[in-house]
Formats: structure tokens, sequence, C-alpha cells
């Protein structure tokens, strides 16, 4: 009994071993990683991060994914508070149908997507904006925020609403005044969520941007491919991008377990 | 929980209803048009019918990659649902460790899924990255971008990283709504660990369970970054997923209406697991 905390620890050890790896590459110079193995930086630099925090087509990307993250996280749970709403609420036409097709698009390959997005918002000339990726993650962030919205607001007993009713409060009234403040555990599992997801997706992103909204991801992607072999570089551009996630995931720490299963444990 | 019939309720829907229609409908349309046609470019399309769906079903290509899909999937199924339930059940309960132990965990989750790639790739670089370096030098001979078998475990090893700990916060939160009486009739009633596990943990961990089977079902089957950014599908097209297989066709060799007719038949297939996954998620709910 015991002797419990060795798997943890274990699987968190193996967790942590490849991003040691990139940390400790984003530390080193060029020669120094092309010359062969070390465990530890010998010759501790600083010049990768200083290159991003100074080189615009760096620091940009980071802008740039968190403007289309942010736009995407608010314009998702927004329209998603209603509709999740009437789902753990009513019953209406075809909502098991529908209910069940916005599923579907939570499930829809995004390489499926790529080409046709391309063309359509390069037609509407949306092409290379922060809301193009914003309101492309939408397809599968909205369906994931009305989930688990849903089975968030399904644990609060309908009482809440009659008496609030009864009380003389008109549905808005209610819904802005009582309701989510209620839920606002809930609506914060939900965001922090739709940032992940909007956070980790690069396929769209890259695919519907060139210059003004380039985000981070394909900014690395492009310099690994163009100016050779700059693995110093890359590692520490990767680790800058584990840092939102890390804030994010440490205000969400008590919930987090339980928005991964959808609000339904 | 009851419900009462309310029409209205549709135009609390109408907002989701409208912007996902956008994203989803708009390119759906758009790839049958592309599915059923020929061009040469120039925009001059020519009916083909559904030429190119026989030819996909029948390629020799489509197949072998969607083997080599559903090996993957169901390797990564096989590893990480049991060690994601080991590893949540050896958790602590209580105390400052729950909190280290999450976030932590957590971690792998929200790095972008290039820089998953990316860093796996650094990390096995046979002369210079930690894994690589570390098992050449104990004696293996080991190295990802020349040896298929090498390959495989490395893209393997990689989503093991980045997934597990999805299915340990899912089966964590199970383990962690059974009430303590439970274990306590346990352990008056003299029963083994296996029984506990076997008649109150596991029955407690089923819904979430359920959901993280078919969360990692789906989310494997759609793999494109990751390995992408570590193989390329390499060596040769040995680790050429069918997302992978999807973007070499389409924007590699710009062979639009196959491309499009194979998106239709990946699409129905996700769409039958969605369809399961919806069925039995249902289930459980109503019991």
């Amino acid at each position: 009994m015991n002797r419990k905390w060795i798997v943890p620890t274990l699987y968190i050890l193996f967790l942590m071993l490849p991003i040691y790896g990139l940390l400790s590459m984003s530390f080193k110079t060029t020669n120094e990683i092309l010359g062969g193995f070390s465990f530890f930086p010998q010759q501790f630099t600083l010049e990768n991060y200083i290159k991003i925090f100074t080189d615009p087509t760096w620091y940009n990307g980071y802008i740039n994914s968190l403007i289309y993250v942010v736009i995407n996280t608010f314009i998702s749970v927004g329209v998603a508070l209603p509709a999740a709403y009437a789902f753990s609420r009513y019953r209406f036409l075809g909502d098991k149908h529908l209910f069940f097709w916005l599923l579907t698009n939570r499930m829809a390959p995004p390489a499926v997507f790529a080409l046709p997005f391309f063309q359509l918002y390069s037609a509407i000339e949306l092409f290379d904006t922060h809301l193009a990726v914003a309101l492309a993650h939408c397809l599968f962030n909205i369906p994931l925020a009305v989930w688990i919205l849903e089975g968030f607001m399904s644990g609060i007993p309908k009482e809440l609403d009659e008496t609030a009713y009864l009380d003389g409060y008109s549905f808005s009234r209610f819904f802005v005044r009582i309701f989510i403040p209620t839920i606002a555990a809930g609506i914060g599992v939900t965001m922090f969520f739709c940032f992940m997801y909007s956070w980790v997706e690069l396929l769209l992103a890259k695919t519907l941007t060139s210059v003004n909204a380039k985000p981070i991801a394909a900014t690395m992607t492009r310099t690994a491919s163009t100016s050779g072999y700059e693995l110093g570089l890359l590692a520490a551009a990767g680790s800058l991008t584990i840092i939102p996630g890390a804030f994010v995931i440490y205000f969400v720490r008590n919930y987090i377990a339980k928005g991964f299963a959808l609000g339904r444990v | 929980m009851r419900k009462t019939t309310n029409q209205k309720a549709w135009w609390l829907v109408v907002p989701v209803l409208l912007l996902v229609a956008f994203n989803a409908f708009i390119p759906l349309m758009t790839v049958v048009n592309y599915s059923l046609q020929e061009t040469f470019g120039n925009n001059v399309f020519f009916w083909e019918g559904v030429t190119w769906f026989e030819k996909v079903l029948h390629s020799d290509r489509f197949h072998a990659s969607l083997l080599r899909q559903l090996l993957f999937t169901g390797m990564i199924l096989a590893i990480e649902i049991p060690l994601g339930i080991a590893v949540a059940l050896s958790m602590p309960r209580k105390g400052p460790w729950v909190s280290v132990c999450l976030v932590l965990m957590a971690l792998p989750l929200l790095i972008p899924w290039n820089v998953v790639g990316a860093m796996w790739n650094i990390f096995a670089l046979p002369d210079i990255g930690l894994l690589g370096y570390s098992l050449n030098s104990m004696g293996f001979d080991y190295n990802f971008t020349q040896q298929p078998v090498s390959a495989w475990m490395t893209t393997v090893l990689m989503d093991v990283w980045h997934w597990t700990s999805l299915v340990v916060l899912l089966c964590y939160a199970g383990v962690c709504s059974i009430p303590d009486a439970y274990y306590q009739a346990a352990r008056i009633d003299g029963a083994s660990g296996w029984a506990v596990f076997r008649y109150i943990q596991l029955p407690k961990m089923k819904r979430v369970l359920t959901i993280a089977i078919l969360l990692r079902f789906m989310d494997s089957f759609m793999i494109y970054t990751e390995p992408f950014v570590l193989t390329g599908g390499g060596p040769g097209n040995t680790t050429t997923f069918l997302s992978i297989d999807l973007v070499k066709i389409a924007l590699g060799q710009f062979d639009l209406g196959p491309a499009a007719a194979m998106s239709l038949i990946y699409f129905l297939v996700v769409l039958l697991i969605c369809w399961l996954f919806y069925t039995v998620m249902m289930r459980n709910e109503e019991q």
C-alpha cells in the first residue's frame, strides 16, 4: 500500500524526460548540439531565446496564436451557453439528431476539411486573418463546449430555474444573474478546453494563414525546413509554447478531470 | 433529468447551428463536388460519377494505409487504457501531491501537436537525442529515420506519452467518485485487491472509461500532425497513416477527385464510430 507512489512517479518521470530534452537543447549552441550528446548544456547560452524575443517574425507568431485562440474561446463559449441550456432543460423537435450532428463535427478529421476551408475563407476574403482561424476552430470547439456545458448544467436541479421564474425573473435576467454564476466553474473548464484545442491545433491554422496571422507553430515548421538545421532555436520556440498551457492548467487543476469526462462523472 | 417539451428552445440553438453549419456544410459539399468530377486545371470540371470511389476502394495504397491506421489505433488502445487505469488507481486521493500530479500529467495535453512531434524528433535523434543516444549506447541498434520497426516504436511511444494522461485523468475522476464506505464494506468482507478492482472500481469507472476509449479511438484514428513532424510518414511509407496519405494525395499531388472520394470514405468510417459512441453513451446515461 505504501509503495503506491512508485507508479505515478515513474510515469511522471517518463512524461518529463522529452520535455527536459527539449529544454536542455534550447540552452545549447548549434555547434554543441551537432557536436554530440550531453545531458547538461556545456556552454550555457540564452542566444536562442534572445533571437525569438527580438525577431518580429518569431514573437508575432505567439501573439497571432494567442489572438485567434482567445477570439475562438469567447465565440465558442458565448454561443454554446444558450444552446447547452436548451439541450439540458428542454425537449424539442430533432434535439437528439441535432446533438448527434454536432458530435460528428467534433470527430471530423481536420485533414478532410483543410482544402475546402482554404477555398471557403478565401472566397469570403477572410484568408490570413485571425478571425478566419478562430471561426474555423469553431468546427470542433463549439460541439465540445456544448457537450461539456450540457454535462455541467444537467447537474444543476431544475428547481433553481423554476423558483427563479416564480420569483418573477425573466429568462434573460435569470440566465445572466443566477444561472451563469451558478455554473461558473463549468464555464471556466469549458474555456480551458476551447483554449487547449485551439492552441494545439495546427493543420487548419496553417492552411488558413500566410503572413499576417501566421501562428507560432507554422513559423516553427517553416524555419525548420528553410533555414537548415537550427535545432536550438526550434527547441527554444517549442519550450515557450509549453508556458501558456502550463499557466492555464494551474487555474483549472481541480476541475480538469471532470472536464475531460465532459461534465459526466 | 426530467425535461419539458418546448419548441421555442430552438431559438437558443440557432447561433450554434449557423456557425457550425457554415463550417461544416459548405466544405463538405465542396468535397462531395470534387469527388464526382475530374479536372485538368483552370477550373474546368468533367462529370465522373462514382469512378473515384471505386478506384479508391480497390486501391492497394488505400488498403495499406487503412491497415496501418487500424494497427496503430489498436496498439494505442492496448497500451494506453491499461496503463492509464494503473496510474489512476495508484495516484493519491488527497493531500498536496494531488495538484502536483494533475498539473504535471496534464502538461503533455497542452503542447501544440507539431511541438510534440518536434520534441520527440529531437528526443529520439540517434546520435544527439536523449532517447536515441541512450538506446544506442546501451547496445541497441536504433535509428527511427531508417528502420521501420524503430519508427513505429517511436511513434507509438510518442502517442502513449502524449495521450495516456487523458485516460489517467478520466479514470481518476471515476475512482474519486467512489465513497469510502464501499472500501470499508469490502474490507469487512475480506475482499482481495483484485476483487475490489473488479467489483467496485471497474464498475464505477465504466462510464468514464467508455468516454476514454472512444475519444482515444477517434483521435488516434485522425492523427496527423505528430507523426508527420516526427517521421514524415517514413521510412518509405511505413508510418503513413490515413490522414497523412490523404494530405499527400490532396495537397502534394493535387489529385482532388481521388482525395475527395477518400475523404468521404474516411469520414463515413468516423461517422460509423461516432454513431456507436453516441449510442453507447446514451444507453449509459439512461441507466
